[in-house]
Parts: C-alpha cells; sequence; structure tokens
C-alpha cells in the first residue's frame, strides 16, 4: 500500500521551513502522499529516506514493455482494483498463438491476418497487439525460423518454448524486437531467468493451479537473479479459477504493496477449449478484470473486433469521456442546400452521427454544440443540450452565412426542445431528425425527396 | 526463506436479499419452476470470499407482437414462434430459459394501442404455456403500463411475477398492483447509484418487502455505454456488500435489447469487411456484453438469441464452478 501523508510526515524534518512552498511539513506530505509534487522540492531529505520513499512510489504493477523501442507495447502501471476508483491505465495486449506445427503458408496467412488487422472506431484505430510463436517440439532451426518471420513485420512478439536452447535460437532470431518470453518455471528457471537477462526480454514466470505463494517465490527468485521485468501466469486456463487468481494478484500487488505479485499477468483464453465464441467470451472476462497480456487460439474477426470494442470501453478514463471539439463539420462536402444536423459532442455520439451521415452518401453540415462530453439525452437531461446551447452554437460558427436556407435538424430524442429553439433561433425552421442514429439515411433521403 | 502471501480476501458485512419468482402449488401459483436469485455475500463470483448460493438466471425476452424492428438474425433464429408470445415462451422454455420477460408491446399507442382485456388473455395463454416464472413489461408508455401492467398484475394474481419497468415517474401505481396481488417489481433507474437507491427507498416506503425489489440499473451494451453501467452495478454491488440495506437488491440487465440495438449486432450492410461474419459478431455482441456485466453482479439477464441463452448460460456454469 501507499505510504499516507502521516508516515511521510513522520520521516520528514518536520521544521516547517515553507521552502518546498507549502506552509508546513504535514501539507507537503499530504501532497506526497496523493502524488502531487515530488520529493526533490524538500531539500532536507535524507538518501535513506529517499530511498524508502522512492520504493514506496513505485507501482504496484511494474510496467513491463514489450516490442522494439519505440513502438513497444506498454503494459501495468495500473494503481487501482476498481475501474471507478481511478481509472485503468494500460490496455492488455492482445496476441494470436501461431503454433510451429501450421505449415508455412498457414503460418504466413495467419501472422499477416494478424499484422494486417486495423479497425476504426470512436476516432481510435483498434487492432491486436501481436502473436505468440509456440514452438511445441519443433526442432530449433525451425522455432528460429518462424520467430525470424513474424520479427519482420510490425507485431510484439511472445516467444513458447520450454527448452532453454530453443528459446535462445529465438531469441536471436527476434534479433531487436524485445519479445517477452514463456514459461520459465520451477524446472527450468535458472536458465530462463539468464536467457532473459542476456536478451534483455521480459519473461513470464509459470506457477501451477492459481497457486500463487509458489508464483510469489518463483518471481522472489528471479529478483535476487537481476530480473525485474516479469509477467505472471498463475496456471489457471478456466472462468472461475482465472477470475479468482487474476483477483487476488491484483488485490496483493494494490492493496497490500506486495512486491513479489506486483507484476501484469498473461491469461489464455483458447485453453478451455469450445471453440471461438467461447474462447472470445472468457476473453472478454480477462479484459473486464486484471489480465495484461491475452493470448488467443481462433482468429475470428468478428470475434475480435467485439474484443477490442470491449478492451477500448473499459480503459475509457470514467472522469474523462471521449469528447470531440464542438464546432461546424463538414461530412462529405456539403453545398449551401446541404442539410444542417445538431448533435453533442460527446464522441460516440458524434461518430455514431457522422458515421451514418457518411454511409448514407448525401453531404451535409454537422453542428456539434458542446455538451460537455454528455450524449444527447444525458446532456439533455443535465441542461447541456437545450435550446441556448444550440443557439450558441449556430450563432459560434456562423453557419447561417455558409447556407442558403434556415433549416435545423435536432436529434428526435429531444424533439420536446423544438418549440424552444424556434424562440432562440427566430427566423429558423426547426426539423426533427430521427432517434437515433441508424436512422439518418432514410431521413436524408426523405428530407432530399422533401425538397 | 519462502515468501509469505498476504491476506487478500475481504470481510463483508452485507448481503444480497433473496428475490424468488415464480409460485408453485405449495404457494398458490401454478408454476413448474420458480427461480431464486441474490443471497451472495461476495463479490460475483469470487467463490474464496463468501457465499454465492443462486445462479444467476437468464430470461427470455417475448414479446405479445411479432417484432418489426429486430434484426433479421433474430426473427430468423426464432421463426414462426414470433407471431404468437405462447409458442414463443414455450420455444424459449425448451432452449433453456430460465424465466419468461414477457412484453405487453402491443399496447403502446403506435404498436397496436391493445388495452387490459388483451393484456390480461396474453397473460393467461403465456401462463398456460410456460412452466416458467414471468417478468411482465408494459409497452414503456406511462399510462398505457399503468393500464396494463396493473391488469397483468390481477390476472396472474398468486403467480410471483415481477411488474416493469417500475420507475420514479409511476412507481406508486406499479408497486400499489405488486401491493394488492403479491407480485415484486423491477425499478428501473438510469445508470446512477443514488437514484437507484433513492427509487429503492420510495418503493419501501410504501410496504413492498425487500425481498419483491429487482433493481434494473439500465444497461449500455458493448461500445454503446458499457463501461457506464459496468462501473455503476460495481459501485452498487460494493456498496451492498459494505452493509448499504437500500442497494442489497438482485439486478436484472437488458443484455439483450441494448446488444441488438447496436449497429454491430443488427446489420451487415455497409459495414467494414474487419466487423467479420455477422452472426458471429451479433451472438458475441449480446454475449460478451452479458459476461461483462455478469462480472458486475448481474443476477438475471434478459436475452433475445437462441443461440446466446446457451452461451451465456455456459458462461455461468463455468463461473459457479467454486475454487
Amino acid at each position: 500500500m501507499a505510504l499516507t501523508g502521516i508516515a511521510i510526515y513522520k520521516m520528514l524534518a518536520q521544521t516547517n521551513c515553507k521552502e518546498c512552498g507549502y506552509p508546513t511539513c504535514l501539507a507537503f506530505a499530504m501532497k506526497l502522499a496523493a502524488r502531487q509534487v515530488e520529493l526533490s522540492a524538500c531539500p532536507y531529505v535524507s538518501e535513506e529516506v529517499k530511498a524508502q520513499l522512492d520504493s514506496a512510489a513505485a507501482p504496484p504493477v511494474r510496467l513491463v514493455s514489450v516490442g522494439p523501442e519505440g513502438h513497444s507495447l506498454e503494459v501495468g502501471n495500473e494503481t487501482v482494483v476498481y475501474r471507478h476508483e481511478k481509472t485503468f491505465v494500460h490496455q492488455p495486449g492482445v496476441f494470436f498463438r501461431l503454433r510451429a506445427d501450421l505449415d508455412d503458408q498457414a503460418f504466413a496467412e495467419r501472422l499477416d491476418a494478424v499484422a494486417d488487422y486495423h479497425i476504426e472506431r470512436v476516432g481510435q484505430t483498434l487492432g491486436p497487439d501481436g502473436v505468440a510463436i509456440e514452438a511445441d517440439s519443433a526442432p530449433a532451426d525451425r522455432f528460429a525460423s518462424l520467430v525470424g518471420k513474424a520479427a519482420g513485420k510490425d507485431v510484439a512478439l511472445i516467444l513458447m518454448a520450454s527448452d532453454p536452447a530453443v528459446m535462445e535460437a529465438g531469441l536471436k532470431a527476434a534479433g531487436a524486437s524485445r519479445p517477452l518470453i514463456y514459461p520459465a518455471d520451477a524446472a527450468n528457471q535458472e536458465a530462463m531467468v539468464a536467457l532473459a537477462k542476456t536478451y534483455k526480454a521480459p519473461l513470464v514466470l509459470r506457477g501451477a493451479d492459481g497457486d500463487l505463494e509458489a508464483l510469489a517465490n518463483l518471481a522472489d527468485e528471479a529478483v535476487k537473479q537481476g530480473l525485474e521485468d516479469l509477467v505472471l501466469d498463475p496456471g489457471t486456463r478456466g472462468w472461475a479459477d482465472s477470475l479468482s487468481a487474476l483477483t487476488r494478484l491484483r488485490r496483493a500487488a494494490i492493496k497490500k504493496n506486495f512486491r513479489p505479485l506486483g507484476y501484469p499477468a498473461i491469461a489464455f483464453a483458447g485453453e478451455a477449449g469450445d471453440g471461438p465464441e467461447k474462447e472470445a467470451m472468457l476473453a472478454s472476462q480477462f479484459i473486464d478484470r486484471y489480465a495484461g497480456f491475452i493470448v488467443l487460439d481462433n482468429f475470428e474477426p468478428a470475434a475480435l473486433y467485439s474484443l477490442l470494442t470491449l478492451r477500448q470501453n473499459i480503459y475509457t478514463d470514467p472522469q474523462k469521456p471521449i469528447q470531440v471539439t464542438p464546432g461546424l463539420y463538414e461530412i462529405g462536402e456539403p453545398k449551401a442546400e446541404s442539410p444542417v444536423l445538431v448533435t453533442t459532442n460527446f464522441s460516440l455520439t458524434y461518430f455514431s452521427v457522422a458515421g451514418e451521415v457518411e454511409g448514407a452518401g448525401r453531404p451535409a453540415w454537422l453542428l456539434v454544440s458542446d455538451s460537455e462530453g454528455m450524449s444527447v439525452l444525458t446532456a439533455w437531461a443535465a441542461g447541456k443540450f437545450d435550446a441556448e446551447a444550440i443557439g450558441k452554437a449556430v450563432k459560434n460558427t456562423g453557419i447561417a452565412d455558409k447556407i442558403s436556407h434556415k433549416k435545423i435538424v435536432i436529434p428526435g430524442a429531444v424533439a420536446t426542445i423544438s418549440g424552444e429553439l424556434e424562440e432562440e433561433l427566430s427566423g429558423w425552421e426547426i426539423l426533427v431528425g430521427p432517434r437515433e442514429a441508424i436512422g439518418i439515411p432514410s431521413y436524408l433521403r426523405y428530407l432530399a425527396s422533401n425538397n | 526463506m519462502p515468501v509469505a502471501l498476504p491476506e487478500v480476501k475481504e470481510t463483508w458485512s452485507g448481503k444480497i436479499v433473496e428475490v424468488t419468482l415464480g409460485a408453485g402449488p405449495d404457494k398458490g401459483g401454478t408454476r413448474g419452476r420458480t427461480v431464486t436469485v441474490g443471497g451472495e455475500t461476495a463479490l460475483p463470483f469470487l467463490h474464496f470470499e463468501g457465499q454465492i448460493p443462486n445462479r444467476p438466471v437468464i430470461a427470455a425476452e417475448v414479446s405479445d407482437r411479432a417484432p418489426e424492428d429486430w434484426s433479421s438474425l433474430l426473427t430468423e433464429a426464432w421463426g414462426g414462434v414470433l407471431e404468437d408470445p405462447a409458442s414463443w415462451a414455450a420455444r424459449a422454455e425448451e432452449l433453456g430459459a430460465e424465466v419468461i420477460a414477457l412484453s405487453l408491446d402491443s399496447a403502446h399507442p403506435e404498436r397496436g394501442d391493445t388495452g387490459a382485456k388483451e393484456a390480461r388473455a396474453t397473460v393467461r395463454k403465456v401462463l398456460e404455456a410456460t412452466s416458467l416464472p414471468l417478468i411482465i413489461y408494459g409497452p414503456g408508455q406511462i399510462d398505457k403500463d399503468n393500464e396494463v401492467l396493473v391488469a397483468a398484475a390481477e390476472e396472474a394474481k398468486g403467480e410471483r411475477v415481477a411488474l416493469g419497468n417500475c420507475e420514479e415517474k409511476n412507481y406508486r401505481t406499479i408497486v400499489a398492483a405488486a401491493l394488492a396481488n403479491d407480485q415484486a417489481v423491477i425499478a428501473k433507474t438510469p445508470i446512477d447509484v443514488n437514484l437507484a437507491k433513492q427509487l429503492n427507498v420510495l418503493i419501501g416506503d410504501m410496504g413492498l418487502a425487500r425481498d419483491r425489489i429487482i433493481m434494473d440499473p439500465t444497461t449500455g451494451a458493448l461500445g454503446y455505454g458499457i463501461e457506464y453501467t459496468y462501473s455503476v452495478m460495481e459501485r452498487v454491488r460494493l456498496a451492498a456488500l459494505t452493509g448499504d440495506a437500500a442497494l442489497q437488491e438482485p439486478l436484472l440487465v437488458t443484455a439483450g435489447y441494448e446488444a441488438w440495438r447496436a449497429k454491430e449486432a443488427r446489420t451487415s450492410e455497409g459495414v467494414p469487411a474487419q466487423w467479420g461474419d455477422w452472426n458471429q459478431r451479433g451472438l458475441l455482441w449480446e454475449a460478451n456484453t452479458s459476461v461483462t456485466l455478469l462480472g458486475t453482479g448481474a443476477d438475471i439477464l434478459v436475452l433475445r438469441h437462441p443461440e446466446t441463452i446457451s452461451l451465456v448460460k455456459y458462461a455461468v456454469d463455468e463461473l459457479m464452478k467454486g475454487v
């Protein structure tokens, strides 16, 4: 657990010299506990206290980077058990396993499928993070050749091989791509830790059946051998056992500041069996609850898209809804006679509406009113999307000068404000559009046919 | 020296209220099966720190009029039974549903404007066609909700159905009908912990027992606000387990309704190739919404697609394997 302000205060000089900029040492200690100020602001702190406080300030779940310097996947650094307490920080990496027994063509196809998958959603580009190449019983040269192929793509790598000699061949082939390597367990720990150190690759420690005590001891050993970049596999593969193990890992790290378990966790969704739908459902649980790396066996775009969407949702900062800048947006190439639609600046709302207008193939002016990032109904209920707000948006953007008509379409869900809006925007005709964005294409067709 | 693990088990003082839907002949009803939800003294499926005596259950959505706006994936999967709520309910029971969530949608002024008489007939027919307990929903229009839900409550007297939605604007009428006919209610509030709490208190003040209230915190689907529902439900459940009696009701989510409103589930036209197979995407939109909300405390999941019913039941089976 991070130190409290009082605990920090006891370690300070307690002279209230004010040189740090705060009136008392206690006030400074409180700011330190809240991580709002750096310890270096105090000129009188001893080296010993500094070391103590630094270690207490280290993140409870270590940040682990995989992939080449510059564009690596970062996982960990989490600070809360419950999302609403602050936010989840680093999205779990999503990987697809490629086994060495795939023939070369199948391997290349699946590798390309993963490397080439990108999709836009709510203004962000989503995609899987990489592939996990499993040696099984393949010889070292075969493993190295497959790793070499994947290292040439823009994907992060997990290398899976229990035999240290095979793993070393893979590590050599991986070059500068800094893969995550898997697994080290009681049988091969020493050799794997040595490889991880030599090749500067983070290492997964594998436990069995959710035995976290044995896993903590493995981690403790690895740290003593000088390795810090660790990932934990509690060895669970099902639903309830994984939920329990990952929850206990997260709580031990964050609530108890228990260092030996303060590392990201890896989870394998495909090993419960039962095909792509059930695999994706289990992976959903892993996204919701505490996985840092998720390995899937079935590459299905539909399943992947649902998981990437969920990951985007859960890792949104609850205190900061994703917003777009209020203003006037041109969809297509609108002309003076094109319709004007108004909506809010909650990004999901904006992208749903903009996407439908675009899909309809009829250019339009999209007037985005500042609703402080709230959706249409929420903003309306909070008084942030009323006649006054929309009137302001009309005036601020100067839309009237760009068009040859005076008609504005409001979302169907706020049809009740049309009267007030008529008063606010005198001379304008207020049209009530569909309730849902999905109704926009047919509404735009209807507008065009009635002009 | 071996490292000793710290204790990470939480100790909770609160317990979720157990609510039973359906009444068999021993209690004056005709239900062949009843369900009890709630009773948890732990966070969802964390068997190591408390009791989870009842498994979450699946309710199948059944409407008294063939849905016009449903995705063709749904209408094709159900086929002809959509024309008749009794056949539909019987089919849902065969497919593994544990509760029937009957929507008296035809009472809506724009969708048929049927009244109390038709509502009674529908409820009677569905009660006869299935042995499962019922949730009965009005059309979502306040005057018609009051009309048909009061009639439904009377018609199903003795059967311990849940009446919904019971909201801030109409709770007096719905709770009075529940009190008069020994029914339960679905207390629905818009994704807000305090509003949920306040409505439970208001309902309690009218004298409805706590074991006859189920909370619907309002569901956001995958991609459409699921993170809000996730966090509100998690906060509700934490408050309940910490001892806030006004939030200790079981939770119901309308995962089917919300997931199938999403464009991703509804349509295959003009969508990017990366969205993949439409059927699989539709099923997973509903199933992954459900999995996420099971993790935050859903006790009843109202679903739409026949195949999702078995997928989500599978997830519940797996999660109920104690560790």
